[in-house]
């Protein structure tokens, strides 16, 4: 391969790791308060350390150009006492180097200190909101709670967060280990069963971010992901208002079909629907399922075509996924898409 | 060494994952009887190959999710029959536990026909089966895919039942 080929591959290559950086999934987006300590630590890190090597590069090239230009500088003069001037020289750029690391570290060390505390201090704030995640082979269970057990409600594979508000969140497993990881906003912790974890988020950026299953956990890990959504206090308001709201009766006849379908087979055995008679609690509630921005947690967009290709064949759309295939025929599958299309 | 290989291919049965199963074109059975006792001597009975591993994995699944441990309990029985001896009021082969999956039976074993898959029924049939050791021990997963508190049944010892003698009888 020529130079310019080489070149063209490299150019590639990096551009292909840029593609990564569209943000919604991204570390070094600092969209959260935890994110945003550590990301200016890790910049002050960063130029502390990198004015060393330049200071270790000037003295390699100041010395090594004075050895060319007088060598005879290396010797000591020997009709004087004390040291030579080229010992003189070592001292003064030793002592340079010490106050250098001095300030340096002391620089690193109240860096540090200032973005622990920082941190600590947001941390140790009340919640003002309690989230619960529960974590399933392959989807997210999202509880919001309440002092008042009538506001709680639950949805699943989307996660809405008010922005500048502390949340704490608390993390379990139904199955196996799994990992909480939303790049954007905060650390990663695992979701362990029999076990609950908390993390503390803080997002400070309204947006669409993903966040996912950063722990291997069966065949489908990697179609485990959560929308995040962060927005105004206002929004996220209104939001958990139209989400405590049990689903709208059907008007049209096509989707009062679905619902009986859906309320008299095997669909209601796993799912449910606050306001109707499916309760099942196996698999994700469905009550504002067409609200969302996904099907099958982050698996594929939220359109029409999607929808009949998962109700009609989940196992071929995410393999081993739990949601059985059903011998729906045309009629049943129409009428059970127009109605969960109704679940806004 | 290519033998050795190859031998090695014998292994890859046992987890192999049907996820979409077989739904559509086998039906529920309709008219399985419940005993062994076939009039003019019945057809031999074939180990049903739908009992693999992963079909057990997922039954265990199914079998707790949705709550025949209630009135099965983990196969000991309360509200309804024990499933991990040997005695089968409706028949032990598969066709026939699912046939009971589906029908129900009197005296509170609920139909589970179009609430259930057909496929989610042969599964739970076949841990069923697996419960009193009816299935090929390479078959049987000496750990359920979740965790659990009990000790697996397959590494329970089959113990000979002998009187205990006290510590004061020597």
């Amino acid at each position: 391969m020529n130079g310019a080929g080489r070149q063209a591959l490299c150019a590639l290559a990096v551009a292909a790791t840029l593609t990564s950086c569209d943000g919604i999934q991204s570390m070094t987006g600092g969209d959260g308060f935890h994110g945003q300590q550590f990301i200016g630590l890790f910049a002050l890190f960063m130029g502390v350390t990198g004015l060393f090597y330049v200071a270790v590069a000037l003295f390699l090239a100041v010395s090594l150009l004075r050895v060319y230009r007088a060598p005879q500088d290396r010797r000591t003069d020997p009709g004087r006492p004390g040291p030579g001037r080229a010992e003189r020289g070592l001292m003064r750029a030793l002592l340079g180097w010490t106050g250098l690391i001095l300030v340096g570290l002391s620089v690193l060390t109240i860096g540090s200190y200032l973005a622990d505390r920082n941190s600590a201090r947001a941390a140790a704030a009340p919640a003002k909101l309690k989230i619960t995640i529960t974590a399933h082979q392959w989807w997210w269970e999202v509880e919001y709670q309440d002092p008042s057990p009538f506001n709680i409600f639950r949805t699943a594979n989307e996660l809405h967060l008010p922005r500048g508000i502390p949340v704490d969140i608390t993390l379990r497993s139904d199955d196996v280990i799994h990992s909480f990881w939303a790049p954007n906003l905060a650390g990663k912790q695992d979701l362990i069963p029999g076990r609950s974890g908390e993390i503390r988020s803080i997002a400070s950026h309204d947006g669409l971010y993903r966040a996912e299953c950063a722990e291997f956990c069966g065949v489908q890990h990697a179609h485990m992901a959560l929308d995040v959504t962060v927005q105004s206090p206002v929004e996220f308001t209104a939001w958990t208002d139209s989400r405590r709201a049990p689903a709208a009766a059907p008007e049209s006849s096509l989707a009062a079909a679905g619902q009986d379908y859906f309320m008299k087979r095997e669909c209601a055995a796993c799912h449910s629907i606050s306001g109707t008679s499916a309760r099942g609690s196996i698999g994700p509630d469905l009550t504002h399922f067409a609200g969302r921005r996904s099907i099958a947690a982050g698996t594929y967009p939220m359109t029409r075509g999607h929808l009949y290709g998962w109700v009609a064949d989940p196992q071929s759309a995410k393999p081993g996924n739990r949601m059985p295939v059903l011998a729906l025929n045309a009629a049943e599958l129409h009428a059970l898409v127009a109605y969960l299309e109704t679940l806004r | 060494m290519v033998i050795l290989l190859l031998t090695g291919l014998g292994a890859c049965d046992r987890e192999r994952r049907e996820f979409r199963g077989r739904p559509l074109a086998e039906t529920a059975p309709a008219s399985i009887p419940t005993t062994d006792f076939a009039a003019a001597g019945g057809a031999v009975f074939q180990p049903d190959p739908r009992a693999g591993q992963y079909h057990i994995s997922q039954g265990q699944r199914l079998y707790s999710n949705f709550n025949c441990v209630g009135c099965h309990a983990y196969g000991g029985g309360n509200i309804g029959p024990a499933l991990m001896d040997e005695n089968w009021i409706y028949g032990g082969r598969i066709e026939q536990i699912v046939a009971t999956l589906a029908q129900g039976r009197p005296n509170g074993m609920p139909s589970w026909q179009g609430v259930l898959t057909e496929q989610q029924m042969w599964q739970i049939a076949a841990y069923v089966r697996s419960l009193s050791g009816n299935v090929p021990k390479d078959a049987r997963s000496s750990r359920g895919d979740t965790i659990s508190n009990i000790e697996p049944p397959t590494l329970k010892d089959k113990q000979p039942v002998r009187p205990v003698r006290a510590e004061t009888d020597r």
